[in-house]
């Protein structure tokens, strides 16, 4: 009978339904650390880190992304039991999630503001969501690339002045006379200048727009903001403005090295006053080696210097704080913590990130990152 | 649906009969161009499914062919590293998938059952407009009124469950009007048949009513399901990734494929991009696998009058 | 169809009696079975009603705070400040960017999905028609983050041409005008309409396809009896009597492009904080459930999750009204039909 063919059929599809889902819990998350792909780094070595067990949710800067994939990696090589999730949705976010008490920890290209902001001061906040004072500890340190595609200019030169003026959109053409007088015999085609920015919230932008208004105080006159302020075209997340300029001739950007080199863009040079400098883990490690700290005891706020006239010191970087608490509530989730920024911290760990485009740890910094881990509890 | 063909189209030139105009070519000339106009709305209708699936294929089929995607999670896996699968990924679709039927399909059926068999003035009128502004409400208002809930006022942990949640309030309204229009097509004369036989009313409709739409009704709940496999909405906001297998829906991090396809869109190395273009056509497959089961088994179990 | 539209079985005109039509009950024993399974059924009905109104409220009692404090006018301001003291947000550009996209959107789907209607129930030999039929639908069963990806990644770079050719020709048009500078991107209201189109597509055409396929077949007769085309017989009989078919169709097709969310959230670019006003259709903005998804990560504070669940309601209402006109025009047509 046709009805009982049918039932039989539909009793089969739900069957089947609950049948895949059985057949996909054969399913394994033991992953051989699979081939990698060429010119990429081996995960750091890690055989010392002590393990510990469990499962450490973070959230937050999309700029340390491909830096904390690779220390996740690693760990959890080195670690069975030990699982860590880093959910990449931006610095203002990964703030606001570890205020409302939903991450483990925090992965933010700025520090916990001690100012009033929004009707929120962070650090405020996120002590009183700890129970105990939030500590930022530096992490991963990365140049912050002014990422270009211009057909024919493999070398611009680009001073701090011209940078604010186009990311205005004062200068609109890249063969305007302000960009000419800088780049001497160097042919600059009549293309549209296309400015593409963060249209999510940002540390990377934060910390641009620091470097703006620092070095180029006259022309960039907002403050620095997590939220882009100048013009342009806005792409959600470092993907989006990176893959936009890959896209668009003439089209420029900011965005963290790592993915400048992964999508093959042309990256300028800055003038800050002592000449051209280019982008290089060495001349990054040189800026952020110059750093003051400013936070007191164990909460580790770096000061850059962005007027830096240092000879060859790139002078845009970033660095990116993991925020997380100093006492725990939960002994396990502590020690899991604690294993897991050691392995971060490492200076094995630190060095395998700069071939993926971050610059490693000053020793300095290292070192009190150290005291401080050793510190949570 | 009859297609009446006629003569008209095709009379030879000149054979008019007595009495008769032949018809002008205007209008000869405007159907031809009608003709040529609906074969060409149809392959420009066509064209952008080949180009879509043709790219998800082409981009994404390799990866599908091995084992492994469909065995290993991304557990350990970078942008750089080519390698893992999506079985947690796949996993995790099907077990919201799963936990949102359990919770939505009763309360649907039961709601229709409601509307065709008991309902009777204003409150039935007021559970249908319900129904009704269910059905419009955008996925992206379901999933903000469930973190409202879940997470602002109630401090929850943002849980597959949450999720599952959000994609209730879209499952809904599918199978009630589904549901309902499989209830009515059963022939008044069954029921009448079977209280006249003394059968209680609830009797009637377990036994009587819901097998003889049964498969109807089978075919709304997997075409709901197919819908929601593909809502990234709610999980943008309640559901972030993790690259691990997780199978509690109450204990942290569920993976889906639209949101490792949405992590794994944001790099640009090609390890990943190929990923992305294999979750998308392991998606796309988990949705036609629905579809076809829902069309074979409304197919082959019509309603007898 | 109806399950689509909306039609509910409580609103079938009554038989002579003044019961529905499928009323038994009479039938009920009040028996302890019966009682508890019809109080089972009332119970999921009452929890439908009590859903909506949960989210309804909820909703409102996050939202009003926030519009109370605004200082700016929520229908007509540009601005969207929403936290700090002086919260300034309005949803002038949200409207305009959403109707915009949504309208493109039904201006090319309708006109395709009748023609792909037409075609498959007049025109199309019997063995192609039901594989066109679901082939179309097959339309449906891409999602949409697919649908984000293959727009910005695979079309996108192909509808800059197009772009530049329109504006060109056109840009005295305020709507075409190139004045943004943006023509050669694929982020605009232009694209992301097209691609919206795409995938209402499926919608339109399964509802027109429907009533097309319903018109009376004395009517058809008739036309051609008369003496009339294929054409003509289309004109004067499947498309008048199909009318309110299609509208109600194009309808539901605009309640979903309003509210797509995850491919306008890849496709479209946002703009730049203070940017000029602009009609022209290629630009970039954010529309009301775009801007939403864009700051998923914002709702920290009651006001600022407010603001956000404001546009949200704005949508709602949009979407409900849209809906409720596709439900009138169908059911009005039901009471005049033979």
């Amino acid at each position: 009978m046709k009805t009982l063919t049918s039932r039989r059929i539909a009793c089969l599809s739900g069957a089947a339904l609950v049948g895949s889902l059985a057949l996909s819990a054969c399913g394994s998350d033991n992953n051989a650390s699979g081939s990698a792909a060429p010119g990429a780094s081996s995960s750091g070595s890690s055989a010392k880190a002590d393990c510990a067990k469990g499962t450490l949710n973070g959230e937050g800067s999309t700029a340390q992304q491909n830096a904390i994939e690779e220390v996740i990696s690693a760990f959890q090589d080195a670690c069975e039991g030990a699982t860590v999730n880093y959910n990449p949705t931006g610095s203002g976010a990964g703030i606001k999630q570890f205020t409302a008490g939903q991450v483990d920890f925090a992965g933010s290209d700025s520090a916990l503001k001690t100012e009033m902001k929004d009707g929120v001061v962070e650090q405020a906040a996120a002590d009183k969501t700890c129970g105990s004072p939030a500590w930022n500890l530096p992490m991963v340190t990365g140049p912050i690339a002014v990422a270009y595609k211009l057909n024919g200019v493999d070398k611009l030169i680009l001073t701090p002045d011209v940078i604010a003026k186009v990311f205005l959109g004062q200068i609109i053409t890249w063969n305007d006379p302000a960009i000419a007088k800088i780049n001497p015999g160097v042919t600059l085609p009549g293309t549209a200048i296309k400015v593409f920015f963060r249209s999510d919230e940002s540390g990377t932008t934060e910390n641009f727009t620091k470097y703006l208004h620092g070095a180029a105080p006259k022309v960039w006159t907002a403050d620095p903001a997590k939220k882009w302020t100048g013009k342009g075209e806005g792409k959600e997340k470092t993907a989006g403005v990176a893959g936009a300029v890959k896209s668009t001739e003439g089209g420029i950007t900011y965005s963290e090295w790592s993915a400048a080199k992964d999508n093959g863009l042309s990256m300028a040079q800055v003038d800050n006053g002592a000449g051209p400098v280019e982008l290089t883990g060495e001349a990054a490690g040189k800026a952020v080696a110059a750093a003051k700290q400013v936070g007191e005891g164990n909460n580790i706020k770096l000061s850059l210097d962005y007027t830096t006239k240092q000879a060859g010191a790139y002078p845009i970087v970033l660095v990116t704080y993991e925020i997380v608490c100093s006492k725990g509530k939960d002994p396990a989730k502590v020690a899991l913590t604690q294993a897991f920024l050691k392995q971060f911290s490492s200076p094995e760990q630190q060095k395998a990130l700069e071939t993926i485009g971050y610059a490693p740890l000053p020793t300095d910094v290292a070192a009190k990152v150290s005291t401080a881990i050793n510190a949570l509890s | 649906m009859t297609t009446i063909e006629t003569t008209l189209d095709a009379a030879p030139r000149g054979a008019t009969p007595a009495g008769f105009q032949g018809r002008s070519s205007g209008r000869a000339i405007r159907n031809q161009i009608a003709r040529i106009v609906m074969w060409a709305a149809f392959f420009v209708a066509m064209l952008p499914l080949v180009w879509i699936l043709g790219s998800v294929l082409v981009k994404g089929g390799q990866l599908l062919l091995q084992s492994q995607w469909w065995t290993y999670s991304q557990r350990g896996i970078t942008a750089r590293h080519v390698g893992g699968g999506a079985v947690h990924a796949i996993q995790g679709t099907l077990i919201e998938a799963l936990a949102t039927a359990v919770i939505a399909v009763p309360i649907g059926i039961l709601t229709a059952i409601y509307l065709v068999e008991y309902g009777r003035g204003p409150l039935a009128r007021a559970v249908s407009f319900m129904v009704d502004i269910l059905t419009g409400v955008p996925s992206i208002v379901a999933a903000l009124f469930i973190y409202a809930v879940w997470v602002t006022t109630f401090g929850f942990q943002r849980v597959g469950f949450a999720v599952c949640l959000a994609l209730v309030l879209l499952m809904i309204p599918v199978v009630v009007r589904s549901t309902e229009e499989m209830l009515k097509l059963v022939p008044n004369e069954l029921r009448e048949a079977s209280y006249a036989l003394g059968v209680p009313k609830w009797k009637t409709v377990v036994k009587i009513v819901l097998p003889t739409a049964f498969s109807g009704i089978v075919t709304g709940i997997l075409l709901g399901l197919a819908r929601i496999m593909g809502e990234t909405a709610p999980l943008l906001i309640l559901g972030p990734y993790t690259k691990n297998i997780a199978t509690d829906l109450f204990g942290g991090l569920m993976p889906t494929l639209p949101t490792m396809i949405n992590i794994d869109r944001q790099q640009a190395l090609q390890p990943a991009v190929d990923r992305v273009w294999a979750a998308s056509l392991t998606l796309i497959l988990l949705i036609l696998v629905l579809n076809l089961a829902g069309r074979i088994v409304a197919r082959t179990g019509k309603v007898r009058g | 169809m109806s399950s689509v539209t909306g039609a509910s079985a409580v609103d079938h005109t009554p038989n002579p009696h003044g019961e529905s039509p499928l009323g038994g009950d009479r039938a009920s024993t009040g028996r302890l079975g019966d009682r508890v399974f019809g109080g089972a059924a009332t119970g999921a009905g009452l929890l439908v009603i009590a859903i909506v109104t949960l989210i309804a409220v909820f909703l409102l009692s996050q939202a009003i705070p926030s519009l109370a404090r605004d200082n700016a006018s929520f229908l007509t301001s540009t601005e969207w400040t929403v936290a700090g003291g002086n919260p300034r947000f309005g949803i002038a550009n949200l409207l305009w960017t959403t109707v915009a996209s949504s309208i493109i959107a039904m201006l090319i789907a309708v006109p395709l999905g009748v023609g792909v209607a037409l075609f498959i129930t007049q025109y199309a030999p019997r063995w192609l028609s039901r594989t066109a039929a679901s082939l179309v639908d097959l339309l449906a069963a891409v999602p949409s983050i697919v649908y984000g990806l293959w727009g910005a990644f695979v079309f996108g770079p192909h509808i800059t041409g197009v772009q530049s050719a329109i504006s060109s020709v056109l840009g005295w048009i305020p709507f075409f005008s190139n004045d943004t500078g943006k023509v050669d991107s694929s982020g605009t209201i232009f694209f992301i309409g097209i691609v919206l189109s795409i995938m209402i597509l499926p919608i339109v055409t399964a509802l027109s396809r429907e009533v097309f396929a319903q018109t009376p077949a004395t009517h058809k007769e008739a036309a051609l009896a008369l003496g009339a085309t294929r054409w003509e017989m289309i004109r004067t009989a499947v498309l008048p009597f199909g009318r309110p078919g299609v509208i109600s169709a194009s309808m539901l097709g605009l309640g979903r492009a309003l509210g797509e969310t995850v491919a306008v959230a890849i496709i479209l670019s946002t703009l730049a904080n203070g940017t000029a006003w602009s009609f022209s259709v290629f630009n970039g903005g954010e529309t009301f459930a775009s801007k939403i998804a864009n700051n998923a990560g914002e709702f920290d504070s009651p006001q600022k999750t407010g603001a956000f669940i404001a546009a949200g309601l704005v949508l709602f209402v949009l979407t409900f009204i849209v809906n409720a006109i596709a439900r009138i025009v169908i059911e009005r047509r039901k009471a005049f039909t033979e």
